[in-house]
């Protein structure tokens, strides 16, 4: 059983063929890494993963079972969550209350139509702030929050969605190395019964978490395996490390 | 409501704001109450029937807040939903009976189902399509309205309607009219109030901010839309109850565009999302366009134009809750 | 049958005609204008009293024409300030100024209907297969037609109309060019208000001027942008002649119902189609 397998995912843009015939299967419990130069693909897999753009061609699978006609919705209600390549969050709205949006949906039953108090849900809130680091800080509106602070958001709204998998776009990016360190320390303590999917340009950072990498290139698989055997592979190498700085085939 | 809309609506934003204190709230709120329930003893005959005036159409503001300031769906064609309302409580109390509850019922559920009718269309479409669609159905039903003369009168309208009936007896006087108008004022106000402080109401203002976010987050937007979409109708029909219980008529106008979209002029003047502020708004409008208008030679209109023209321009805050999408921040 | 299926042409042209400014408006520029059906009614009313002679019919389209070209350049200049903000107000902008209108054009010619009466020697009617028929809707066809086909000949097969289909595109891009697109925007803003107001002058003797007449338009004119799709000048003309044919026959069939019949139309198209029949996802992209 996999937690995530896609298998001839497609995806075009008029002649542009962005994802290109994708298989790809994430373990149970991994902290698998998608890295590939800008233009490769991987955020348009990630949002054809997450059912936000439809596949031409191909499935998704979750958990072993098949995903590909359900809509981002049912896919995040079966355990599927993500996070925002640019934070996306809520204007009028405090962090708390952000967490709180999508505890509602996720702890309790239906949504009610009157007031209600939901101390079940508010302590879930204040729970998952401070997991991620906003202890305290609950009470701030989102506009008020640091960049570093909303990407930490990100996380505890997605994490909030209780998911099996969890699907992070670029989680480090514009962050703090000390922020970006905390990040990696929160990943790692994440319970293994939630598996990881991510998008990183900081290969340190990949490299420091990820037990499982995939390089997309050009909207194909151009090699998947273990971080040591990315690092050694000719394939990579050969394929597109031709001046021998790697450097250049991730950060571009 | 929200610390990003507060400064937009000075003190308007205090009845859904959960970080306000409820106390001085709950003070405020009652001694409104009790002021427009002594009203009618101390006011004119003339006075008191404006004021009710001004009561069914703030309440029908008010089921407009809930799309447009609170959800963001900026609706042009509301006045269908209270106009339908309207014209089945008028039609049910002509022709079966107009004991109190039936005819607000009745114009409860017609505009529901109005709504829901034709919210499955509108609520999957954004932006820009949202305003035409809305605006669309508006005049469609309006034109119905006109033509469909074996029940709604034509553009004569539904004339010769009979006062509402309570505990058996006719409401002839201004002044009990008035009460009714108000009780059922404020049921539908604290109606549409719990919805908006509701776990639902607050799914509603997220889909406001970012509609993508929350499908991502496993809330099914469209149908939290459609379901605010109906009941926004609802409430609006049983504004549009209180029209005919109070004016004793209905014409197509009232399910205008014009209608239509003084209620809009109204959520915005008291700033989008705030329900107090478009009971405000409301009263601002009905005063100019019945008590100054008619000092206007009747064209009260014009000058609603420039008002929408200078709220427009001099308001930017106050339509900037109505963004129809809001920049998150990034 | 035939009758009416002229009428439908006859009223689809003229809606074409009406529409297409809308529909360039907003295409290119994401200006949603409500205030195009009470350029339509001034035109209506500009018809209403110069009509009855020749030179008057010609004086009335040359002073809408005008009037057209400047009230469509001050609505340019009216909503650039609006330029970053939400459609909504936009939207209300213009719907103010509507409003503004329509009032003054009622205290100027007063609340009653006034019918236009056609140019003589149009007056009569004709016989066309066997039926009699108004002679000047079926003349209205005609110009309609050839303003139609020149309309869209100048956006598809011009330099300017590729400017303007460029921006409609992508709108960044054609800045990025170096090219004022405020100058685009009031250019286009005023040819397409001159449309509508010529409109008014050509439909006077179909609609006559009345209060309200302005909505009753504007709605026809969203519904043939809408089922058209936004920034389509094509899509502009199918709408347009679609929607006149099914007006026309809803009227004729279901009379009591005829708006719901058109907005069935409407509301089939936006299950099938969203985007409209000819609207390319790019432009209808939201702020």
């Amino acid at each position: 059983m996999t937690a995530l397998r896609c298998s001839g995912l497609s995806r075009s843009f008029g002649a542009l063929a962005a994802v290109d015939g994708v298989d790809l299967a994430v373990a149970p419990g991994a902290r698998h890494a998608l890295i590939g130069p800008n233009g490769a693909g991987k955020s348009t897999l990630f949002r054809l993963v997450s059912g936000t753009m439809r596949a031409d061609a191909g499935r998704v699978e979750l958990a072993g079972r098949d995903v590909t006609g359900l809509s981002e919705v049912k896919r995040c209600r079966l355990g599927m969550s993500q996070t925002m390549q640019h934070a996306s969050l809520f204007a009028s709205m405090t962090a708390a209350e952000t967490v709180a949006l999508a505890a509602a949906r996720h702890e309790n039953g239906p949504i009610s139509l009157l007031p209600r108090r939901q101390p079940r849900v508010a302590a879930r809130a204040e729970e998952l702030l401070s997991d991620v680091g906003l202890a305290g800080r609950g009470g701030v509106a989102v506009p008020a929050l640091s960049h570093g602070e909303r990407k930490q958001l990100e996380v505890a709204l997605a994490l909030a969605c209780r998911p099996s998998l969890l699907l992070l776009d670029e989680p480090a990016a514009g962050m703090s190395p000390a922020e970006s360190a905390r990040l990696v320390e929160l990943l790692r303590g994440l319970p293994p019964e939630i598996t990881v999917l991510f998008v990183e340009h900081d290969l340190d950072l990949v490299f420091s978490l990820a037990d499982a990498v995939t390089v997309l290139h050009l909207g194909r698989v151009l090699c998947s395996g273990t971080p040591d055997e990315v690092r050694a592979s000719e394939a990579v190498r050969a394929a597109y490390l031709g001046t021998g700085r790697r450097e250049e085939l991730f950060l571009s | 409501m929200t610390a990003v809309d507060a400064p937009a609506v000075p003190g308007g934003t205090a009845a859904v704001s959960p970080r306000v204190p409820r106390g001085r709230d709950g003070l405020v709120a009652a001694a409104v109450l009790v002021v427009l329930a002594a009203a009618p003893l101390f006011l004119a005959p003339f006075a008191t029937t404006t004021l009710a005036r001004i009561l069914v159409f703030a309440l029908f503001a008010v089921s407009l807040d809930l799309l447009v300031g609170v959800t963001g769906l900026p609706s042009l064609g509301h006045a269908a939903y209270f106009g339908s309302g309207a014209y089945a409580a008028g039609w049910v109390s002509i022709n079966v009976t107009a004991e109190a509850p039936v005819p607000l019922l009745v114009g409860a559920a017609v505009g529901a189902v109005a709504a829901a009718l034709t919210g499955w269309i509108t609520v999957r479409t954004g932006g820009v399509f949202f305003l035409m669609l809305t605006l669309a159905i508006g005049e469609t039903v309006q034109q119905v309205a006109n033509t469909w003369e074996s029940v709604t009168g034509g553009a004569n309208g539904l004339t010769g309607v009979p006062a509402v009936r309570a505990g058996g007896a006719p409401l002839a006087n201004a002044g009990f009219v008035y009460w009714y108008v108000l009780a059922v004022f404020v049921l539908g106000f604290v109606l549409v109030w719990l919805v908006a402080r509701s776990p639902f109401g607050a799914a509603l203002r997220g889909i406001r901010d970012n509609e993508p976010r929350m499908r991502a987050i496993g809330y099914p937007t469209a149908l939290y839309k459609y379901g605010v979409f109906v009941i926004a109708g609802g409430v609006a029909g049983v504004a549009g109850s209180l029209l005919v219980a109070q004016q004793r008529l209905v014409t197509p106008a009232d399910l205008g565009f014009l209608t239509a979209s003084l209620a809009l002029l109204a959520v915005i003047i008291g700033g989008a999302g705030s329900l107090w502020g478009a009971c405000l708004g409301a009263a601002l409008v009905i005063l100019i366009r019945d008590a100054l208008g008619p000092g206007l030679g009747g064209h009260g209109t014009l000058l609603l134009g420039i008002v929408f023209v200078l709220v427009v321009y001099l308001l930017p805050r106050g339509a900037a809750g109505l963004r129809l999408r809001r920049r998150s921040p990034s | 049958m035939l009758v009416s299926v002229l009428n439908g042409f006859a009223i689809g042209f003229l809606l074409f005609i009406l529409a297409v400014g809308l529909s360039i408006v907003f295409g290119m520029m994401d200006v949603l204008n409500l205030a195009h059906g009470a350029l339509f009614l001034g035109g209506a009313y500009l018809g209403a009293t110069f009509a009855g002679s020749w030179g008057g019919f010609l004086a009335a389209l040359g002073l809408a024409a005008v009037g057209g070209l400047a009230a469509g350049a001050l609505l340019s200049l009216m909503t650039e300030p609006l330029r970053r903000r939400s459609h909504l107000d936009q939207a209300l902008l213009t719907l103010g100024v509507a409003f503004v209108v329509a009032e003054l054009l009622i205290i100027a010619f007063g609340d009653d209907p006034l019918s236009v009466s056609a140019p003589p020697a149009l007056d009569g009617s004709v016989s066309v297969l066997g039926a009699t028929y108004p002679a000047y809707r079926l003349v209205l066809i005609g110009v309609g037609a050839v303003l139609a086909l020149a309309v869209y000949l100048v956006v598809e097969r011009t330099r300017v109309g590729a400017l303007v289909r460029a921006t409609v595109a992508d709108r960044e891009m054609v800045a990025t060019l170096g090219i004022d697109n405020r100058l685009v925007k009031a250019a286009v803003f005023a040819v397409g208000s001159l449309l509508a107001a010529t409109a008014g002058v050509l439909g006077g003797p179909i609609y006559g001027a009345r209060p309200g007449l302005d909505a009753t338009v504007l709605i026809l004119a969203l519904v043939v942008v809408v089922i058209g799709g936004l920034g389509s000048v094509r899509g502009a003309l199918v709408g347009a002649l679609v929607i006149g044919q099914v007006d026309t026959l809803g009227r004729v069939l279901l009379p009591e119902l005829a708006s719901f019949v058109l907005f069935a139309a409407l509301a089939l198209v936006l299950v099938l189609r969203p985007r409209g029949l000819f609207g390319s996802p790019a432009s209808v992209s939201t702020r």
